[in-house]
């Protein structure tokens, strides 16, 4: 039997207060996170329940039950506070996927500060822009990010905190950095919960848009009465699973579902902190008896790549219920995965902004493969005509996917960015900015972006921003940047450039500039592929037609050109 | 081929370590030791193709090939072959 029973059943009189009543909350009440995530549980007789097993590289592993949580965001709750962390403070956790990442995030919750968590394969630019917007007061991060935190420091008079994690002495801080060390400070037995309420600002993720700088996602306390619930009909978790979210803390999945979810229902969660190979993901399931794994379409690509024979020499029989999100899950994989692990990948659609799953294949229910299923109960979805903005009922038409506010997860604002955050509503629906189709069943079928922002394996990236960063290298003098389709990561960055005269173009540039971009931004925002152009096709007002470079690269039709300013481009 | 392999981790330190402690010789594991990421990879073999004027096919460019620079210099060999 499945938590959610009928779906069918669920969407008739759905009403939120089901969370709220199973998590004890009375509206109006203090709604603390990091409590739900760890004091709840031991009050409720978990405390010895292993909340965490982490394995690093190596196999270096090492287990926290929840009362182990408990103290462990006891003490680091504490330890800011000393610092002068205060409620509302953005505390940016800036980690590989180490246990202090997910004691942190408890722990930042708890005292009422302001979780910013940020993937620590960020360079220096992307780590600037976001720690500027945020106005961060304190980053929590390890010797081997902390250069990168040196060079930006000077211009960000607010971060007044640098703690590292895993300091060895072996050479000496600098200024504003500060050792901290879970294994040698005292844990701290008692610490008084800070009294947020529903909607006392709790997380803090960056998302990127076509346009502009990354943009701040605010999410609040409240978002648990989603994520909860979600967690539990969704991926169907129950008390005795063993729980792998594959996602990193440094985006929303890693997050919402790799902590929330998980431990405020009290399940036992698994987190694996090394590279990433077929072998390594099956031996770990294997080892753990792993029941429950929520993961991405490229690594069940990757999976799929790395052959049948694989999966055939580990024991995965402990798997019962599987779930994929970050872009749509191809119907090959969801047949792969059936034939491979006896079970289908479930696909889940949401978004950072969302802050939970949004439309869903859920168990029990029929699949179609490829397709992102229906919308979760209490939650009303749409796609609106792209022009009129009104809720397209003709099935098979493709319009824009759209929701009604409301739910408890929603972002209530981008921070320091309340225009963009507005102009995100029309008509009182919410436009997630993705395209997709319904058919006479009720599946909504997902067909691509509704602007330029490229998805690759997941994460989005801004076309934007890696322009504006191949600017600063000497030798570009011009840039534009699309999505290429690829095989593993669905999208894959490509960027067409002019170089300066004194420059040539050639397979070294080409490599200068790749790393350039990989280390300013990240590795993901690196271009895959860099194509030299005498010069960018560009509209009458100059504006640089990316829409034809797209065309280009998928083999699409390149559709009405007359307003190039020059065709040959 | 000790040249190569010299090379080789040199270029890999220089771009990819960022812990200025952390030993890396030439059996580090680099993908599954979380050194080199999947989409790094692809910058790795770039500088591979350009150094030892050699095409790596996608298929060959696997997380496996690519885990340690023993590998990666055993990868090179085979493309390198008959220059």
């Amino acid at each position: 039997m499945f938590n959610i029973g009928s779906y069918d059943e669920r969407i008739k009189d759905f009403n939120w207060s089901i969370s709220e009543q199973e998590l004890g909350y009375k509206p109006g009440s203090v709604i603390n996170i990091g409590w739900y995530c760890s004091d709840r549980l031991c009050e409720m007789g978990g405390a010895d329940k292993p909340a965490l097993i982490w394995e690093g590289f190596g196999g270096k592993e090492k287990q926290y039950t929840f009362n182990d949580v408990r103290l462990a965001s006891n003490t680091i709750g504490t330890f800011l506070r000393e610092l002068g962390i205060r409620d509302e403070d953005r505390v940016c956790i800036f980690l590989d996927r180490n246990p202090e990442l997910y004691l942190s995030f408890v722990g930042i919750l708890k005292i009422g500060a302001i979780a910013q968590p940020l993937f620590s394969a960020f360079g220096d630019e992307s780590l600037h822009v976001r720690l500027e917007n945020a106005e961060t007061k304190a980053i929590i991060t390890q010797k081997k990010h902390v250069s990168k935190v040196r060079k930006i420091r000077d211009s960000l008079p607010h971060l007044e905190h640098i703690i590292v994690v895993d300091y060895d002495g072996k050479r000496p801080l600098q200024e504003r950095e500060v050792a901290f060390s879970l294994e040698t400070a005292t844990p701290v037995e008692s610490l008084e919960i800070f009294p947020t309420h529903a909607e006392s600002p709790s997380v803090l993720h960056y998302t990127s848009g076509t346009t502009g700088q990354p943009k701040g996602v605010k999410h609040v306390h409240y978002s648990l009465i989603s994520q909860y619930l979600t967690a539990k009909w969704v991926l169907d978790l129950k008390e005795d699973d063993i729980y792998w979210c594959t996602a990193d803390p440094g985006w929303v999945t890693g997050t919402s579902y790799g902590i929330i979810g998980p431990w405020s229902m009290g399940i036992t969660q698994c987190v694996l902190d090394s590279g990433f190979s077929a072998e390594a993901w099956y031996r770990f399931i294997e080892k753990n008896r792993v029941t429950v794994w929520y993961s991405a379409p490229t690594a069940i690509r990757s999976l799929m790549k790395a052959g049948d024979e694989v999966v055939a020499q580990f024991d995965l029989s402990s798997l019962r219920h599987l779930a994929s999100v970050g872009e749509p899950l191809n119907s090959e994989a969801v047949i792969w995965s059936e034939k491979v692990f006896g079970k289908a990948f479930l696909d889940t659609y949401w978004q950072t902004e969302t802050g939970s799953m949004m439309i869903s294949n859920y168990p029990g229910m029929r699949i179609k493969p490829g397709s992102m299923g229906k919308p979760f109960p209490g939650i009303t979805a749409a796609v609106l005509d792209p022009n009129t903005h009104e809720p397209i009922t003709e099935t098979g038409r493709i319009g824009l996917i759209a929701f009604k506010p409301g739910w408890p997860a929603m972002m209530r604002t981008y921070w320091n960015n309340e225009a963009t955050y507005q102009s995100k509503f029309v008509n009182d629906w919410y436009l997630s900015g993705d395209r997709a189709s319904i058919d006479p069943e009720g599946y909504f079928w997902f067909t691509g972006r509704d602007d330029d922002v490229i998805n690759t394996g997941g994460h989005l990236v801004s076309p934007f921003e890696v322009e504006s960063a191949l600017l600063e290298h000497e030798a570009v003098a011009e840039s534009a940047v699309v999505a290429k389709p690829d095989e593993v990561n669905m999208e894959v960055v490509k960027a067409f450039v002019v170089i300066n005269p004194e420059f040539e173009a050639g397979g070294d540039l080409e490599l200068k500039i790749m790393n350039f971009i990989r280390k300013r931004l990240s590795p993901l925002a690196m271009p895959q592929e860099i194509e030299y152009v005498d010069s960018l096709p560009k509209t009458r007002s100059g504006k640089i037609m990316r829409r034809l470079l797209h065309a280009q690269e998928w083999g699409e039709e390149i559709g009405d050109i007359s307003t190039l300013e020059d065709d040959d481009a | 081929m000790e040249d190569i392999k010299q090379v080789i981790l040199d270029y890999v330190i220089e771009e990819y370590v960022e812990d200025e402690d952390e030993e890396v010789t030439f059996d580090t594991p680099l993908i599954s030791g979380g050194i080199v990421d999947s989409f790094s990879m692809v910058s790795l073999k770039r500088f591979l193709e350009n150094k030892y004027q050699i095409s790596i096919p996608d298929e060959k460019a696997s997380p496996e090939a690519f885990d340690t620079v023993d590998l990666i210099v055993e990868l090179v060999k085979e493309f390198t072959a008959g220059k």
